[in-house]
């Protein structure tokens, strides 16, 4: 270990004693990255400004949130109108749950293009499928918290989805709901359990990181990286980059706060939740469409469900169901074409969730899942056997494709004098 | 680049100015989240009252809360206002004259919050010990207070406070 790293004898006083000076320095100054990431590899980082916001954002809610089925619709009403600025820390909270999932589902597809998956980050990949599961969790409790019309009904939905297990069914649900209904005590345990998640994620995410730095990025060839030419040290070149795409996202994010705060939410939860009376048209939040989808594309109860979850339990094993070797999607000519068919097939079946259940709609939506299933199921596997793949370049320095496979050189620009 | 002095000027001029702009983001996102934890417009709402003090003998003492704490009202008898008047000032830890501290004679208005750490003085009704100059005792830490609720004895810094009110009738009062 280097010791005269650190200019400050306090911090080297601290640093021989508790390393955590050496530690930060490791994985974020010159953590070695690889020199050709675009900007997708911007998301993950985003993805923790997300986090953060969310957590510094819903913190500052509960201090003045009552989970109590008589003053919850009130007491987020009083924060709309008299907190100081609670306008604006509820629509941050409110748009950066959709914000968080815009991020980490480009964050998703990124993966699923570059084969980020594949050995040997399989566990990387796993922990991030967790975090997804984690953060619908925490999505689907939050939502509740306001205890508005779609608030009680969503709750209601989502909660009887577990009466279709065999058996135990109807004791879960009375268990999750402690009650005959969704009621008080349904509310105050969704408050805890919103309370408590994000700092589960947090936990998970720091799994992610320890997983990810441990053989470093993957990059846009796929192909690892083969020594320090291959490589640019995290500090300055990420951070700066990373920092630019917050800006930028950033820039989005306050426009939507500010200018169409309620363009993502639903009208009806502005009515306060009533056990006698369903809305006549009951969606769920546009990040959870693609799932409502594939529940309700299968006729039948359980049947239904157990696709639902069947669709993320399918990234689980991913990483043994793609086995080609080659992980860029840039070097696979057949399987790019089913990556957009797929990223296709999941926006239809958001579209799809959106719509009421019933005639042509139930049809696709029919197909689309069971597209979603036939490419995690058959295409992959069969491509890993068959597909063609276009060859590797040697290195991340070495173009052997012409300019395209390089895009992006980063050699050196000379800069005239001035 | 080259380290010519006048690139190495510009670039300190960017550094500068990049970080005062990020200084002022920082600030910009600290005021909300700092800002919500001050009283909401709701709290404002409630923060003056009116008390009608019509019923209010003389000899007699009622407690209201203004603003989550103890406003005591005391209708004085004669002989407290004359006790009251009759303290040299400049004796007193806090100076002031019981005129200063009242907007009719008869009538006492203080916050009823010890100058000390904050307990509520005995006093205010009948059979509670009063202290050694006949007005209020902090049974917290032992502070006296005579008949104009002026520090006498023991650890309290200040007077009793005087909450800002207003005769809205000769019978009523309007706290805040």
């Amino acid at each position: 270990m280097q010791t005269q790293k650190f200019k400050s004898p306090v911090v080297r006083w601290i640093d021989h004693r508790l390393p955590v000076f050496s530690f930060m320095h490791h994985e974020l100054h010159e953590y070695p990255t690889p020199k050709n990431l675009n900007y997708l590899w911007n998301l993950g980082s985003l993805a923790g400004l997300a986090l953060v916001t969310m957590i510094v954002t819903g913190i500052i809610l509960a201090m003045h949130y009552t989970p109590h089925v008589d003053h919850a619709f009130q007491s987020v009403e009083r924060i709309m109108r008299d907190v100081n600025q609670g306008w604006l820390i509820r629509y941050i909270h409110m748009n950066g749950a959709s914000f968080f999932f815009i991020v980490v589902y480009i964050h998703i597809f990124r993966g699923l293009y570059y084969g980020s998956y594949k050995a040997p980050r399989e566990l990387l990949w796993i922990l991030g499928v967790v975090i997804l599961l984690l953060m619908m969790a925490t999505a689907f409790m939050g939502y509740v918290l306001p205890w508005g019309q779609m608030s009680f009904w969503g709750a209601t939905v989502i909660t009887n989805l577990f009466s279709a297990i065999p058996g135990i069914g109807e004791s879960i649900v009375i268990w999750l709901w402690g009650g005959f209904s969704v009621d008080n005590p349904t509310l105050s345990r969704f408050f805890a359990l919103h309370y408590l998640m994000p700092f589960l994620i947090v936990g998970v995410v720091i799994l992610h990181i320890i997983a990810l730095h441990r053989f470093g990025s993957n990059n846009p060839l796929g192909i690892d990286v083969n020594g320090n030419q291959d490589t640019l040290p995290f500090h300055p070149y990420y951070t700066t980059k990373d920092m630019f795409g917050a800006m930028v996202f950033l820039t989005i994010f306050a426009s939507a706060i500010f200018f169409y705060p309620n363009f993502l939410g639903h009208p009806d939860n502005y009515i306060p939740a009533n056990p006698l009376q369903t809305p006549a048209h009951i969606v769920p939040e546009w990040y959870f469409l693609p799932f409502y989808a594939i529940l309700r594309a299968i006729p039948d109860k359980l049947g239904g469900v157990l696709f639902m979850f069947g669709a993320i339990a399918v990234l689980f094993v991913l990483p043994w169901l793609d086995r080609s070797p080659v992980r860029s999607g840039r070097f696979r000519p057949v399987f790019k074409i089913f990556f957009w068919l797929l990223l296709a097939d999941c926006v239809l079946l958001g579209w799809l969730g959106a719509k009421p259940a019933e005639g042509i709609y139930v049809i696709l939506s029919r197909l689309a899942t069971a597209w979603y299933f036939f490419h995690f199921l058959i295409v992959l596997p069969m491509l890993s056997l068959v597909e063609k793949t276009r060859p590797l370049p040697q290195s991340i320095s070495t173009p052997v494709m012409g300019g395209a496979a390089m895009a992006g050189s980063s050699a050196p620009r000379e800069k005239p004098n001035a | 680049m080259s380290d010519t002095a006048e690139n190495k000027g510009r670039r300190d001029f960017i550094v500068v100015a990049s970080n005062t702009m990020m200084a002022v983001g920082a600030g910009a996102v600290a005021y909300p989240l700092i800002n919500q934890m001050n009283p909401a417009a709701d709290t404002l709402a409630l923060a003056s009252i009116e008390v009608n003090i019509g019923a209010l003998a003389e000899g007699q003492a009622i407690t209201v809360k203004w603003r989550g704490k103890p406003v005591f009202i005391r209708h004085r008898t004669a002989d407290e206002i004359a006790a009251a008047n009759d303290t040299v000032i400049d004796d007193l830890r806090d100076p002031e004259s019981d005129a200063d501290r009242v907007q009719k004679p008869e009538l006492l208005v203080i916050q009823g919050i010890c100058t000390h750490l904050g307990c509520v003085p005995l006093g205010q009704k009948i059979g509670e010990v009063k202290g050694d100059f006949n007005g209020w005792f902090c049974p917290c830490h032992g502070s006296h207070y005579d008949t104009s609720g002026r520090i006498r004895k023991g650890p309290a810094p200040t007077n009793l406070e005087v909450p800002p009110y207003a005769f809205v009738s000769d019978n009523v009062i309007k706290i805040g």
